[in-house]
């Protein structure tokens, strides 16, 4: 059984063809000076950095400036590939990418699915309210609950030692072995019930009388959740999944940089810190520029590389 | 469907959904209200643990050292005219710059919307980017808070695809009787954008309020200039930075802990943002599904 989701953007966009003209351009003239306007905000503000990046191949001083600093060709690059420390923030980066990614989707759509379970409206209504809250709380707030939660009299450890699981609190922010699950649990945490939204949006879009022929053909609650509710929300997730591969190498920063300390440093830095510590803490910026263009390449080459693999699949894409 | 005889399987799917809903709401709302009750609890009494739901020794002290604490006061004000100013100007900007690409016979359609589609999947990156503001002199200014991020492809593109559904008929009848673009804005496609409208201002205040980096990055040597949420976190980095409770407690004056503070200032920085999402929700939902839309 498949269903076809009717996708609103695909609406056909024909328009009317407009020829540059004098008398368009006398009557757009109100639009055509806001946009000037916003294009020379947008160069400013977006396209006027990219020239920055001429620094990653300059011994860049700030003396100098972008005009006259020593141009070094791809020595900057060389030194941080040769950086260990550097290789170990790409592993961290994509590790805790890929697995907050692969946690907060699954998390979502099970979630979704199970809340649209629930029968009485009223509980749902309450349910979904609470699943937004944390999604409006500042990583500051959040990372600071999370120090609460797991410190050693706080209320995990409390759990644990009343089941008898461990005999003496557990310093879970001393072992590299607990931060990528933690980073995991607080993204989940977080996030849940917001993505969630847009999973419930598509499921109510399921026309309904596919569940009533399924209950007709006798399926269960599980058998129209796997042959109804998930193939009506495959393009979603298709669509979602992709918006979010080139996100992979965003999704560290804000909460490693706060819950981390010396004791994990292997494992919690990421390349934004990276780029901070070495940018702007001992001012070498042809290094962190680098290593932001690194960041930049690969992200953008994962974007194509996912939509290649989409449109091979017939599925939805963004391009 | 109602009369239909439920199954073993289903009564057992029953149960175990609403375990899972109930451990799911305990697990969030849970370390809401413990910070909410050590935040009530005397400082000195808290640091014995024990304090789940709600506090054993009442007290205000929290709330009173938090208010007194000028740093908080001055940052909550500059959150607050953050997320006011920003919000204003990032909505009044994402919404001209969506009409202009919704207008059917725009010359420059195309062109405008791919440039800052582009925005979305290149950026400069932090170093050319502080550079480019300090040069600009935004470095400790108010200025950095509000203009970098007025306009965002991802805001424009959501009040531009809710802008594509309003019918042509209306600026065409309105050109008719007269209408430039600034009345057709103003008068005719911004009242019927309300909701989206209210989705983005959403979405901006959001981000205005809980945002923290900016401050550190360049307004951390202005304490003036400082926000709500960098001064909360540093005032948890001065927490866990305590090892033992033993130099909290000889570090706290009065009965007040750092801990306690923070869990007072924790729930006074959360509490605009939860008093008010609840009667949101209709926004953000739309919002959220107009988003992802593609492109």
């Amino acid at each position: 059984m498949s269903i076809k989701n009717k996708n609103k953007s695909k609406g056909n966009m024909t328009d009317p063809k407009v020829r540059i003209s004098w008398k368009e351009i006398k009557q757009q003239k109100v639009l055509l000076i806001w946009s000037a306007v916003i294009v020379v905000y947008g160069v400013i503000f977006y396209y006027l950095p990219l020239a920055g990046w001429i620094m990653a191949f300059q011994n860049y001083k700030p003396k100098d400036g972008l005009w006259h600093s020593e141009f070094i060709g791809l020595a900057k690059f060389q030194q941080l590939f040769s950086d260990i420390s550097f290789l170990k923030t790409i592993r961290n980066t994509l590790a805790m990418g890929v697995i907050n990614l692969i946690a907060t989707f699954i998390m979502a759509i099970v979630f979704a699915i199970l809340l649209n379970e629930i029968k009485s409206k009223g509980e749902k209504k309450v349910v979904q309210t609470i699943s937004y809250l944390p999604h409006f709380l500042s990583w500051i707030i959040v990372t600071g609950i999370l120090h609460d939660a797991l410190s050693g009299s706080g209320i995990v450890n409390e759990i644990l030692r009343k089941l008898n699981l461990v005999d003496q609190s557990i310093n879970f922010f001393a072992h590299p072995g607990y931060f990528w699950p933690i980073v995991a649990f607080a993204n989940v945490w977080k996030e849940t019930g917001w993505n969630a939204i847009i999973y419930l949006a598509a499921i109510t879009s399921i026309d309904p009388s596919l569940y009533e022929a399924a209950s007709i053909d006798g399926a269960g609650r599980w058998a129209k959740i796997k042959y109804v509710t998930l193939p009506g929300i495959r393009p979603t997730i298709m669509i979602l999944l992709l918006m979010n591969v080139g996100n992979v190498l965003n999704a560290g920063f804000e909460i490693q940089y706060l819950l981390g300390n010396g004791l994990v440093q292997s494992v919690s830095q990421t390349i934004d810190i990276y780029v901070l510590k070495w940018g702007i803490s001992q001012s070498d910026y042809s290094i962190g520029t680098a290593a932001g263009i690194f960041k930049s390449l690969v992200s953008i080459v994962l974007i194509v590389i996912a939509n290649q693999i989409a449109k091979r699949n017939g599925e939805e894409r963004l391009f | 469907m109602n009369k239909k005889k439920r199954t073993m399987a289903d009564k057992v799917f029953v149960v175990c959904n609403t375990v899972f809903m109930i451990l799911f709401v305990i697990i969030t709302l849970y370390p809401v209200l413990n910070t909410l009750a050590v935040s009530f609890n005397d400082g000195t009494d808290a640091l014995r643990g024990g304090i789940y739901l709600w506090p054993r020794k009442w007290t205000l002290k929290n709330y009173t050292t938090v208010l007194q604490k000028n740093n908080l006061v001055t940052g909550a004000f500059i959150s607050v005219a953050r997320t006011v100013i920003g919000t204003v100007l990032a909505l009044v900007s994402n919404a001209i710059l969506a009409f202009i690409v919704s207008r059917k016979k725009f010359l420059f359609k195309k062109q405008l919307s791919f440039f800052w589609v582009v925005t979305m999947y290149v950026n400069g990156g932090l170093i050319p980017t502080f550079l480019l503001y300090k040069n600009l002199g935004m470095t400790n200014s108010f200025a950095v808070y509000v203009v970098p991020g007025m306009i965002s492809a991802f805001n424009m593109l959501v009040i531009r695809t809710y802008m594509n559904g309003i019918p042509d008929s209306l600026e065409e009848s309105a050109q008719l009787d007269g209408a430039g673009y600034g009345t057709i804005f103003l008068k005719i496609i911004s009242p019927l954008c309300k909701p989206v409208y209210a989705t983005v201002a959403l979405f901006v205040a959001v981000g205005q309020w809980n945002s923290w980096f900016d401050a550190m990055l360049y307004n951390r040597l202005d304490g003036k200039l400082t926000t709500l949420q960098y001064e909360l976190m540093k005032l948890l980095s001065s927490v866990t930075s305590q090892v033992t409770s033993v130099e909290a407690m000889k570090n706290s004056s009065g009965n007040v802990t750092p801990t306690s503070v923070r869990a007072a200032a924790t729930i006074l920085t959360m509490m605009p943002i939860i008093c008010l999402y609840p009667f949101l929700q209709k926004y953000f939902v739309t919002g959220m599904t107009l988003g992802g839309v593609k492109e």
